[in-house]
């Protein structure tokens, strides 16, 4: 179907159903029960499963298919949200022209950079891509303040010129960020019972973007090109010997994800319209390394489970607090519950940045193809056992 | 004039700490080949071993004054030191006032126990991965640890002042008749890091160890065929960058309060260093450590900054840009090391 194989179509349609049917699968314990705090289906977060999702997904292209690690691709992302915020000042409300300049933007930015970066490779490339994003950083956080409004952040304000639109509704307020009216932020909210499940406009739209990126992503993997890139991964030098010039190839990688970026920042600045010099920080571009890495670098589906699986742990995980600890201990003996509190509440709560670490390092450690390799190791062992040992193990390598 | 000796001491002095950073940083390169993300979180362990020798020096117990009285008539309850009551008022406050320079001694053994623990235990597995694994695992490594010291002493900034006698300001410029009036500090930190790096240069060329070890930066295959047992020795070396990571911190934090993400600040700034030094050598480091220090500061006065707005900020990475573009080897770098 659409130029994939059956198992591609299977992995599309996976995270079709994913996507679209998140809100019920984040939600399912009832609003009112002790467990409702580990549902995820408000609107806000579910915005940031599939945004980061984009983003681990361009990452992807290009580290997991070319192996070059960037560690400054939320420069990217930060250029993206500052477009975006620009367009929504000036132009309209609309989250259409917004989007397209900021992926248009990042994309001529990530050429910039590419083009210079890719000169090297290895260590290098990694310590460049740092340096430049650090740059970035620097420069929006000072040296642009007219442009980037400094340590403040970008915001709407009352008195912007929009040509298209309004500067304040009727009754004196920024206007919201919309898709022909459709506002982004509206809301619909299904009771059933005990439980409340939400479906947001914005979460909407950013899905159906993902799941378009995701089907693009499959067809760059599949594609001549995608082989010829992880040919780049596998062996540059050979690639070289044989009278190619892999740069345009690798310079095409850097700019896809790079625009990857671009739409994520875009689409974070839609649903919420305000940029800062904090997401280009270096630290923000290893987040995106831990998501794609955590997920499965090379695969097709990882980046979009590690993006999910963090951005899950963030802000599920670090709402955990002490009390909350008694309360799940509580049935245990007085002494045992102080101490199993003692030793999971580092791990839990604000300090869920140690646990994130520590899965990091034994993930990098052992599982080098992350969940999903993870996934099929178990899958395989089940199957094994089923079958007594006999059939054949079947892994699908990450691209070498 | 003076202004511009000023600037050139103020470059010396962060150039100091970037040094010493980037020289651990690219000894660990040039010896195991690692590319080490970690090295910032050790230099931020260093600065925390302060933290605690100062805190262990601060113990005290309670005793209730009843000579003294609060406004409200209650006796009041005096805290002493265990270590004023066991050398004396005098002695005792002189041990706690040296807190940071006293901390040196117990920064040395816990760094290279660090570093030795940190090779044996993760590292020594990624020799033969991809360089990009290494900054992976390291990075996550950087996690850990700055996470484990964020749960032991909170996110906040915890001063720990320099001993009173070397916390005033000094006029540098007394004896060539100008006007420098520069923190003592700074200049004990300039000159402590001197020291270290002489320490090191020193060790490596005058021991038979060091002799041992040079060998194998230049050759490790055929210093092993000679039936030495190299790895062994890379091993303490790494212990070795670790204890100059960590005395950098150590010494650092009189000058700005450590905080659990210093070494991440740091991290980066020390790789551009190494990078403009030449990846693995070791003069290299120091020696763009100092010139990126002291470029860093002439960008930052005000007739430059006027010049060129922002300069300040970003000078370091447009130097690391071009370095990297026009002579990937760096300043120093050996021929034919990483230059692809």
């Amino acid at each position: 179907m659409l130029g994939m194989n059956k198992n591609d179509t299977k992995m599309l349609l996976l995270v079709a159903a994913l996507t679209m049917l998140a809100p019920f699968i984040l939600n399912p314990f009832p609003t009112d029960s002790g467990l409702a705090q580990f549902n995820a289906g408000y609107p806000d977060l579910m915005q940031r499963f599939v945004i980061f999702g984009i983003f681990a997904i361009g990452f992807n292209i290009l580290f997991g298919l070319t192996g070059y690690l960037s560690f400054g691709h939320a420069a990217f992302l930060g250029v993206g949200s500052y477009s975006a915020v620009w367009m929504f000042k000036l132009l309209a409300m609309n989250v259409i022209p917004a989007i397209l300049l900021s992926v248009v933007m990042a994309g001529i930015f990530a050429l910039l950079i590419g083009y210079i970066s890719l000169r090297r490779s290895g260590i290098y490339f990694s310590i460049l891509t740092l340096a430049f994003a650090q740059m970035s950083f620097n420069v929006a956080y000072s040296v642009l303040t007219p442009i980037t409004n400094g340590e403040t952040g970008l915001q709407l304000t009352l008195n912007d010129p929009r040509v298209l639109g309004v500067s304040q509704t009727v009754d004196g307020s920024i206007p919201v960020t919309n898709l022909f009216g459709l506002e982004m932020r509206s809301t619909f909210e299904m009771v059933l019972g005990p439980w409340a499940f939400q479906f947001n406009a914005g979460y909407y739209l950013s899905a159906l973007i993902l799941l378009a990126v995701f089907y693009l992503s499959i067809r760059i993997f599949r594609s001549p090109f995608g082989l010829m890139l992880k040919a780049v991964k596998s062996n540059q030098q050979r690639m070289n010997y044989t009278g190619l010039n892999t740069r345009p190839y690798t310079l095409a990688a850097f700019v896809i994800s790079g625009m990857y970026a671009g739409l994520a920042g875009g689409l974070l600045a839609s649903m919420d319209p305000l940029a800062g010099a904090e997401r280009m920080q270096w630290t923000a571009s290893g987040e995106v390394v831990l998501m794609t890495i955590l997920g499965g670098a090379g695969t097709l589906i990882g980046p979009v489970l590690g993006a999910g699986f963090i951005k899950y742990f963030e802000n599920i995980f670090s709402k955990i607090n002490e009390s909350v600890l008694h309360g799940w201990f509580s049935a245990l003996p007085d002494g045992l519950e102080d101490l199993l509190v003692t030793l999971v509440y580092p791990f839990v709560g604000k300090g869920w940045h140690m646990t994130l670490g520590i899965l990091f390092v034994l993930v990098v450690v052992f599982l080098p193809g992350g969940l999903v390799e993870g996934g099929q190791r178990i899958t395989n062992w089940i199957r094994n056992k089923k079958a007594g040992g006999k059939t054949p193990t079947s892994t699908t390598e990450p691209a070498e | 004039m003076d202004a511009i000796l000023l600037q050139i001491l103020n470059g010396l002095d962060k150039g100091s700490a970037y040094a010493l950073i980037a020289l651990g940083l690219t000894l660990i390169f040039g010896t195991l080949g690692v590319v080490n993300f970690a090295h910032g979180a050790l230099f931020m362990i260093g600065a925390f071993c302060a933290v605690t020798v100062q805190r262990i020096f601060n113990i005290s117990y309670e005793t209730v004054d009843e000579s003294q009285t609060d406004f409200l008539g209650n006796a009041l309850v005096v805290k002493t030191p265990y270590i004023e009551s066991w050398f004396g008022p005098q002695m005792g406050g002189a041990i706690i006032d040296w807190a940071v320079p006293l901390a040196i001694l117990f920064t040395v053994p816990i760094m290279i126990f660090v570093g030795y623990a940190m090779e044996r235990g993760l590292i020594k597995h990624f020799y033969k991965r991809p360089h990009a694994d290494q900054i992976l695992v390291t990075f996550g490594l950087a996690i850990v640890l700055q996470e484990v010291v964020k749960y032991f002493y909170g996110a906040n900034p915890i001063q720990t002042p320099a001993p009173e006698a070397l916390s005033g300001i000094v006029n540098l410029g007394a004896i060539i008749g100008m006007d420098i009036v520069y923190p003592v500090w700074r200049v004990v930190y300039f000159f402590f890091s001197l020291v270290v790096i002489g320490g090191i240069f020193s060790f490596l060329q005058f021991t038979t160890f060091g002799m041992v070890v040079r060998a194998g930066m230049a050759d490790r295959e055929t210093v092993g065929l000679l039936g030495i047992n190299i790895d062994k020795r890379f091993t303490v070396m790494f212990g070795i960058a670790a204890a100059v990571a960590g005395l950098a911190g150590v010494m650092y934090t009189p000058i700005n309060s450590p905080n659990y993400h210093m070494g991440m600040d740091f991290l980066v700034l020390s790789f551009v260093v190494v990078v403009v030094g030449g990846m693995g050598s070791l003069p290299g480091a120091v020696l763009a450590g100092f010139m990126l220090g002291i470029l860093e500061s002439f960008a930052s006065m005000n007739e430059i900054k006027s010049l060129v707005p922002g300069i300040d900020q970003i000078i370091i990475y447009v130097v690391a840009i071009i370095i990297l573009l026009v002579r990937p080897r760096g300043l120093m770098g050996r021929k034919g090391v990483m230059e692809d």
